[in-house]
């Protein structure tokens, strides 16, 4: 096991800027907090007189409950900005608004933006840190570091597994931060689903490509399914929500194909009776509710990392 | 570097600190729960852990033993480096009601204790905290004073004291570094 080091990040954009390393530290400083957000007082005041600022262009309720609640747990001021209650209505730029936010001198701004690549836009102007809550079809790497937390602490490991990904890969980048993440620790990543909701260039991530659920499904040990959005319907991406489900729904059926030891994971919100059964999200295999107990621990692991001094200077 | 307390006399130490804290806490503390001993990460936790099995031994007394992580609590977290070595506090018993025994190996400005105490508290209300070290080195910072001391040294403020542990990850030997 190698020495401790400090987090050597300003910001925490996507999964592929983090080395193993920089993922293991996360991971243990949020085993940290995951005691913390189980004591009787769930909070500690190490982040006092810090400001973080949620900017959420995105509607989002557990994401960003999630970090308002990892930033207070921390004794942070957290203040959250939603679209539709800002100026950004009223047709400020993404610049305006971000300078505007950096003239009150928060310490971590959590961006959420249907751009791809808006958080490297503002990393790159403000002189604060700045954490990805979810960039367009690009990288959502707080769920997947939870995502990870949950599988480490449930499997003992992220190597050498075989995670299968089930659904609307192509419009997700909570798959794209998934695949980066465990294929970085040499465990295989499965993307299954119809034809025309899986990236066209998943072969050349790596990743293996099922377009039936049985065979994608044998040998794995996570199957995460994600959300189908109901408005990818009108885009004729899929014939009908029916016949999603029995094509590709994880149901206590389908989950057979699946060693007994598996887990099952979703992202959130979660269509019952679309792409996953209730009995299945229920059940004994299901870590839905463990991964978001996990997202408060692992949101606070990485506010500590990036608001500490380490933070706003290089270390001395 | 020297050895400023070899094995004999650091393990004579810890039985009488041991001893110490057993009569001490069992006549003057009242509650009605066994006290409990927690240590201080990192270097507390040891000295914890070997006082518990001094006490069983000796006294034939089970003692639950915790431990708290300080890092979190620091007097100086809002401009400190984010601390990589950071782990869990881990306290398997109720606090409430109870005698607690904060352990830690070196006491020096007290500001690790008054951490560690406000890290205690936000598990329950105990009904009263003790504070028990190994070596009491002098130079508080924070008006804070033991209630248990192995030994008093005299060392001056810029010397390095440090525990050395066993293979065991017990704590073996006291060495000294004076710092030019």
């Amino acid at each position: 096991m190698s020495a401790p080091r400090p987090f050597r990040h300003r910001h925490l954009l996507d999964i592929s800027g983090l080395d193993p390393r920089d993922i293991v530290q996360v991971l243990d400083t949020a085993e940290v907090f995951f005691e913390v957000s189980r004591r009787p007082v769930r909070k500690v005041p190490t982040l006092r007189g810090k400001t973080v600022i949620n900017l959420f262009y995105e509607a989002s309720t557990r994401t960003r409950t999630s970090f308002e609640l990892a930033g207070k747990r921390l004794s942070a001021d957290v203040v959250n900005i939603s679209t539709a209650t800002s100026s950004v209505k009223k047709g400020e730029t993404l610049l305006d608004t971000v300078r505007t936010l950096e003239a009150m001198r928060p310490d971590v701004v959590v961006v959420r933006h249907p751009a791809s690549g808006a958080p490297h836009f503002i990393a790159d102007r403000l002189s604060c840190s700045i954490v990805n809550a979810g960039d367009g079809l690009h990288a959502h790497p707080t769920q997947a570091l939870l995502d990870a937390f949950i599988v480490r602490r449930r499997l003992g490991t992220l190597s050498g597994l075989t995670v299968t990904i089930c659904g609307d890969v192509k419009h997700s980048r909570v798959a794209r931060s998934n695949a980066e993440l465990f294929q970085a620790f040499g465990s295989k990543v499965r993307f299954v689903g119809p034809r025309t909701l899986l990236p066209p260039n998943a072969e050349s991530l790596g990743v293996e490509v099922f377009d039936r659920l049985a065979p994608a499904l044998e040998g794995a040990n996570v199957v995460m399914v994600l959300r189908i959005q109901q408005e990818r319907l009108e885009g004729a991406h899929l014939p009908s929500l029916r016949e999603y489900s029995r094509t590709f729904g994880i149901n206590e059926r389908t989950l057979a194909a699946a060693p007994p030891e598996a887990i099952v994971m979703h992202p959130g919100p979660m269509n019952r009776g679309v792409e996953i059964d209730a009995k299945v999200a229920d059940g004994p295999r299901s870590v839905v509710l463990d991964q978001v107990e996990a997202g408060v621990a692992v949101r606070m692991a990485i506010l500590y990392q990036l608001a500490g001094e380490a933070g706003t200077a290089p270390a001395a | 570097m020297t050895t400023l307390v070899d094995s004999d006399e650091l393990a004579r130490c810890i039985r009488r600190l041991a001893a110490h804290i057993v009569d001490e806490v069992q006549r003057r503390g009242g509650a009605e729960l066994p006290f409990a001993l927690v240590g201080v990460r990192r270097g507390g936790v040891p000295v914890a852990q070997r006082l518990a099995e001094e006490i069983e031994s000796a006294e034939g007394l089970e003692v639950p033993v915790g431990t708290v992580e300080i890092a979190l609590y620091r007097d100086d977290a809002a401009t400190a480096l984010p601390d990589p070595k950071i782990g869990p506090s881990q306290i398997p018993f109720d606090v409430r009601g109870r005698d607690v025994v904060l352990v830690d190996d070196v006491l020096q400005t007290g500001r690790t204790v008054r951490a560690a105490m406000d890290c205690l508290l936000d598990y329950g209300r105990p009904k009263r905290v003790w504070l028990a070290v190994l070596f009491d080195r002098g130079g508080r910072e924070l008006p804070i004073a033991p209630d248990f001391v192995g030994r008093v040294v005299e060392v001056s403020a810029s010397a390095r004291l440090e525990v050395v542990l066993d293979d065991a990850g017990y704590p073996s030997i006291a060495t000294l570094e004076e710092k030019s």
